[in-house]
C-alpha cells in the first residue's frame, strides 16, 4: 500500500482538488485525475517529505471548530483595538512559549492555527530547545497565553499527530 | 442586471449582508496597517482581510452562484483551501524575515535568538 | 427592490474593498522598511482577490473565478520570494 501509493491522503485530496476545477465527476475526468494526482506524488517524493500519521479524524474536527470559533472571536477583538483609538494602555510583545508537540506536521498545524489567528503571529522556532517565539498584539498576561495554547491548541494536535 | 433580479430575496439580502461584512472587515484590516506603529504589531493588521474578510466574500461568491444556477457552485472552496494555507506562510515568513533583519542590525526592540 | 438592495450593496462593498487598496498602497509607498511595503503588498494581493469575486458576483460570470485563483497564487509566490529575498539576499539556495 504504502509502496504503491505513498501519502493516500494527500492524492486524495489533489483528485478532489481536480475535481472540483473541473466541475464534473465523469469517469473521464475521474481517470485523468487519478492519474495526475498519482504522478503528482510520485514528484513530491522526490523532495524527500517526512513521514507523518494522521489518527483521530474526530479530534481533528472538533479542533477544526475550535480553531473556527476563535478565529470570529479574534478578528472582532483586533478589528475593536484597530477601531478604538482611545485604548493607550494595550501592550504588545513577543512571547517564547516552550513545546511538547515533535511531530514535523503537528509543529506545521499549530504554525498556521496561531498565524492564521488574528491577534498572535509564529515568528520563530528554535528545534534545538523546542520553544517558539511569538508575537501577540494584546499582551496582558503571558502565562495565561501559554497556557491557552497548550490546552486548546497542543494537546489536541499531539493526539491527532503523534 | 437582469440575471440579479433573478435571485429570491432570502438569497440577495444574504448575499448582500455577506458581501458588506467581508468588504468591511477587508477595510479595517488595511487600516489598520496606517493605524500601528510599529511592523510587528502592523503584521496582525492584514489577517482580518485574509481570514474572515475573505471568507465571507467566498462563502457569498458561493450561495449566489448555486442559487442562481440552482446546483452547488463549489469551486470557491479552492480559494478558501488555498488562503487557508498560504496566508500563514507568507505572514511567518515575512515576520522573520523582519526579525532576522532587526537582529543583524542590533536594533534592541527584539529579542535576541534563542 | 431587494434586487436594488444587492446592487447597492456590492457597489459599497467595491467602495469600501478600493479604499482598503488604499490603505495598502499608501503602505506600499510610505515604507519605513522593505518589510512593511511588502506587507502592503500582500495586503494588495488580498483585496484584490476579493475584488475580483465580486466583480464576478455583479456580473453574474463565473470567469472571474479563475483570474481571482490566479491572483491569490500569484500573491503567495511572490510574497513568499520576496520574504525569502529579505532574509537571505537570494531567492532560490
Amino acid at each position: 500500500m504504502t509502496r504503491w501509493l505513498p501519502f493516500p491522503l494527500l492524492t486524495a485530496t489533489l483528485l478532489a482538488v481536480w475535481l472540483i476545477l473541473n466541475e464534473s465527476v465523469s469517469p473521464g475526468t475521474i481517470i485523468l485525475g487519478s492519474v495526475l494526482s498519482v504522478g503528482a506524488v510520485r514528484v513530491l517524493l522526490a523532495l524527500d517529505p517526512p513521514a507523518g500519521r494522521f489518527r483521530r479524524p474526530l479530534v481533528a474536527l472538533k479542533l477544526a471548530l475550535v480553531v473556527l470559533g476563535d478565529i470570529v472571536r479574534s478578528n472582532n477583538a483586533v478589528a475593536r483595538i484597530i477601531l478604538h483609538p482611545g485604548t493607550k494602555n494595550r501592550t504588545s510583545g513577543f512571547v517564547r512559549i516552550p513545546l511538547d508537540i515533535r511531530a514535523p506536521y503537528g509543529l506545521a498545524a499549530l504554525s498556521c492555527i496561531i498565524t492564521a489567528t488574528p491577534g498572535t503571529i509564529w515568528v520563530e522556532y528554535d528545534s534545538a530547545k523546542n520553544t517558539v517565539l511569538l508575537h501577540i498584539l494584546d499582551l496582558v498576561d503571558e502565562k495565561v497565553w501559554i497556557e491557552t495554547i497548550k490546552q486548546r491548541y497542543e494537546k489536541r494536535l499531539i493526539e491527532v499527530f503523534e | 442586471m437582469t440575471h440579479l433580479a433573478e435571485l429570491p430575496s432570502w438569497a440577495a439580502l444574504l448575499t448582500a449582508l455577506l458581501l458588506l461584512l467581508g468588504a468591511a472587515l477587508a477595510l479595517i484590516g488595511s487600516f489598520g496597517l496606517l493605524r500601528f506603529g510599529s511592523f510587528y504589531e502592523r503584521i496582525h493588521a492584514p489577517t482580518l482581510g485574509s481570514t474572515l474578510g475573505i471568507g465571507f466574500v467566498l462563502i457569498a461568491s458561493m450561495l449566489f452562484f448555486s442559487v442562481l444556477q440552482s446546483r452547488p457552485v463549489l469551486h470557491e472552496v479552492l480559494i478558501t483551501a488555498l488562503m487557508v494555507v498560504t496566508t500563514p506562510i507568507t505572514l511567518m515568513l515575512l515576520a522573520r524575515a523582519a526579525l532576522y533583519r532587526d537582529r543583524s542590525e542590533g536594533n534592541d526592540d527584539v529579542p535576541p535568538s534563542a | 427592490m431587494i434586487t436594488e438592495l444587492l446592487v447597492w450593496s456590492i457597489f459599497l462593498a467595491q467602495i469600501l474593498l478600493v479604499l482598503a487598496m488604499g490603505c495598502a498602497v499608501f503602505r506600499i509607498l510610505r515604507g519605513p522598511r522593505a518589510q512593511d511595503r511588502v506587507l502592503g503588498l500582500d495586503t494588495l494581493y488580498v483585496n484584490a482577490t476579493m475584488l475580483l469575486l465580486i466583480f464576478g458576483i455583479r456580473t453574474t460570470s463565473t470567469l472571474y473565478f479563475e483570474a481571482a485563483l490566479i491572483i491569490a497564487l500569484l500573491g503567495f509566490v511572490s510574497t513568499a520570494a520576496i520574504a525569502k529575498f529579505l532574509m537571505r539576499g537570494e531567492v532560490i539556495e
